[in-house]
């Protein structure tokens, strides 16, 4: 129970950090305030909340469950290569939406797509298309609150309740504390999960009796010495996954915190200490996950290993409902639960507990974002603010955000938690073919509204195609794949057991590339925006740039 | 020229990503317990950051930045 009650003092201390922020923000009820805290936050909490922002669960939990099934792979993969896109495209895209953001006051990624591209209603369709992209965000993370507390717990706090709990402490501070309380938490949060890990190992480690032994029994046996390599992932596989990483800047709720901050310079320290911070938080996780293999002494751990081994030995006679039984019975997602509770002294573990908790609860800006959008590109683009003002605009944002909290605790209670984990894998993939959008708005002066409409467009329909695709074709045994197609003798489609592959690349890469093949052709195929919409854009950069860099010049 | 340099350095650090000759093998283990392919990439996530940092030393958007502080200079003015 004690690891329980850390837990829930960890939860009063983020329920007050909301509070307080709403404390600092009273009598300002306005839009930019709740929004985007005023445009004021300040390098650390910038840099530590925007990380934190971008880590789910997954950061945690998901890292250590990956590599405990694929090993060292899982850093290279998801780790290392959004260390170094992520940075580059706050570099050259989030400067550039903020300093847009500053000078003509938009609150959204598509309040700019709207002056830009001069459109209306395409607006609005990529606002919905964003919308249902992120919506299984802030499911799971209900449903990753509700799991790990009651897990934390050892079951005393059962699921619907831990579940309830989180959702409604996340759901207060974004109600009460806006953008300001959200970073707040998020700074606490960010800190408390990159202790963890450190802790975490050091911890785990010693209790093991030190890493040497355990990574040469690995090496020596011939079922787990695979974990310390990369021979479970294709090189193809391994490159597709650098195009995640677009997906970032594309997100609403990321695209929306570069707006908070208070100066462009505060970008300077996100973007160079943005690499160091993935390598503090993963590279305990995924080294843990990889070690988890060697706990041969907790029986979960036990099941888990003799699950994948079946699955590895046997699936291909079974039928795919069998397969995904295992599938379940074989999944690491609670690899470094159980490795702390077998571990970490009792109170030792409430702390790590809660820098998990940390990480679930990373659904608060989704929904902050999901509020934003909806106040701003819908309620106060089709006159809600002009009719009714800016005070009941953010009345209207708090409402949705009990809404959609609720909508989503219902959802979470009902519907199996696969289903949400699937449309993830999808929406990294869909926000990554959005990703050309922002380039071509921010870069491309000859880019128009159709050719957004047709990239965003081809990003749902893909996303649908991709899901119908796998939700009808089962996945095949570890090992083995199911071609669909072939074109020229190439595997063109395939079913993986992971997911799909096109010409052994994943979807992300051809979406990717349409996309931003039907933002250029279309554009060029149609009209471009008034010259006096792009000198906006362009010309005056321009000018201001050769000014700067005379002024440079005369200074050298 | 700077500029293609940035370029190149950023392009280089892609391609560096994908260190497909340490696909198959764990040794030499650094420190008696890291495997190569995981060391690597962790040296990979610092080279990035040093990137970043020549990036922002070398190519910074100061022009949008003196925009934005003529306008609210402006602002403040009237």
């Amino acid at each position: 129970l004690i690891p329980a009650i850390v837990v829930f003092i960890y939860l009063a201390i983020v329920l007050y950090i909301g509070i307080f922020a709403f404390r600092r923000a009273r009598g300002k009820e306005e839009a930019e305030d709740y929004f985007l805290a005023g445009r004021s936050l300040g390098p650390v909490v910038f840099l530590l909340s925007l990380f934190g922002t971008n880590m789910t669960a997954f950061a945690i939990l998901g890292s250590s469950g990956h590599a405990f099934a694929n090993g060292i792979v899982t850093f290279g993969l998801m780790a290392s290569s959004s260390g170094l896109i992520i940075p580059l495209t706050l570099f050259l895209i989030g400067t550039r939406v903020w300093a847009l953001g500053k000078k003509y006051g938009f609150m959204t990624p598509v309040q700019m797509f709207r002056d830009r591209w001069e459109c209306a209603h395409i607006g609005t369709f990529i606002t919905a298309v964003q919308a249902a992209l992120l919506v299984p965000y802030i499911i799971i993370g209900v449903i990753g609150g509700g799991t790990t507390l009651s897990a934390i717990s050892g079951g005393r706090v059962p699921y619907w309740f831990g579940g309830a709990i989180v959702a409604l402490v996340v759901m207060s501070y974004v109600f009460f504390g806006g953008m300001r309380g959200t970073s707040w938490v998020n700074t606490f949060q960010t800190i408390l999960f990159m202790l963890f890990g450190t802790i975490a190992v050091i911890i785990i480690g010693s209790s093991m009796g030190g890493f040497k032994s355990a990574v040469n029994a690995l090496q020596a046996s011939p079922a787990t010495s695979a974990l310390l390599t990369r021979e479970r992932i294709s090189p193809l596989y391994f490159f597709s996954y650098t195009f995640i990483p677009l997906s970032s800047i594309a997100f609403p709720h990321i695209a929306i915190f570069c707006l908070t901050a208070r100066k462009m310079s505060q970008f300077k320290k996100t973007v160079i200490l943005y690499p160091l911070c993935i390598l503090a938080v993963w590279l305990p996780c995924v080294f843990l996950g990889v070690m988890a293999n060697r706990v041969s002494d907790s029986p979960e751990i036990r099941h888990k290993i003799e699950a994948r081994r079946m699955l590895a030995t046997q699936g291909r006679q079974m039928q795919p409902d069998e397969r995904d039984v295992l599938r379940e019975e074989a999944n690491g997602d609670d690899v470094l639960l159980i490795m702390l509770n077998r571990y970490a002294p009792l109170w030792l573990a409430g702390i790590l507990g809660a820098g998990i908790m940390a990480a679930v609860m990373a659904s608060d800006s989704q929904i902050l974002a999901l509020s934003t959008m909806f106040t701003e590109d819908i309620f106060a683009f089709y006159g809600g603010r002009r009719r009714f003002g800016e005070r009941v605009q953010v009345q209207t944002g708090r409402l949705f955000i009990v809404i959609i909290t609720i909508i989503a605790y219902l959802i979470a209670l009902r519907a199996p938690e696969s289903i949400f984990e699937l449309a993830i894998q999808y929406a990294f993939s869909g926000y990554a073919a959005l990703s050309p959008l922002l380039v071509a708005a921010l870069f491309w002066r000859r880019s128009t509204k159709w050719g957004a409409l047709a990239a965003t467009l081809w990003t749902a329909l893909a996303v649908i195609a991709v899901a119908l695709f796998q939700s009808h074709t089962p996945a095949p045994a570890p090992g083995s794949t199911t071609v669909v197609a072939t074109l020229g003798g190439w595997d063109a489609l395939t079913r993986t057991p992971a997911g799909t592959a096109i010409f052994g690349f994943m979807p992300v890469v051809p979406m990717v590339i349409v996309s931003t093949l039907l933002m250029i052709f279309v554009s060029l195929a149609t009209r471009q925006p008034r010259a006096e919409t792009l000198a906006r854009y362009f010309a005056l950069s321009q000018a201001t740039r050769r000014e700067t860099e005379e002024r440079a010049a005369q200074a050298a | 020229m700077k500029k293609t340099l940035l370029v190149a350095a950023v392009l280089v650090l892609y391609v560096l990503h994908q260190d497909f000759w340490n696909w198959r093998t764990a040794s030499p283990l650094v420190f008696g317990f890291v495997p190569i392919g995981l060391f690597y990439q962790a040296c990979f996530s610092v080279a990035s950051a040093l990137l970043m940092w020549l990036l922002v030393r070398a190519a910074w958007p100061a022009h949008l930045e003196r925009e934005i502080e003529e306008q609210e200079r402006k602002e403040t003015a009237r």
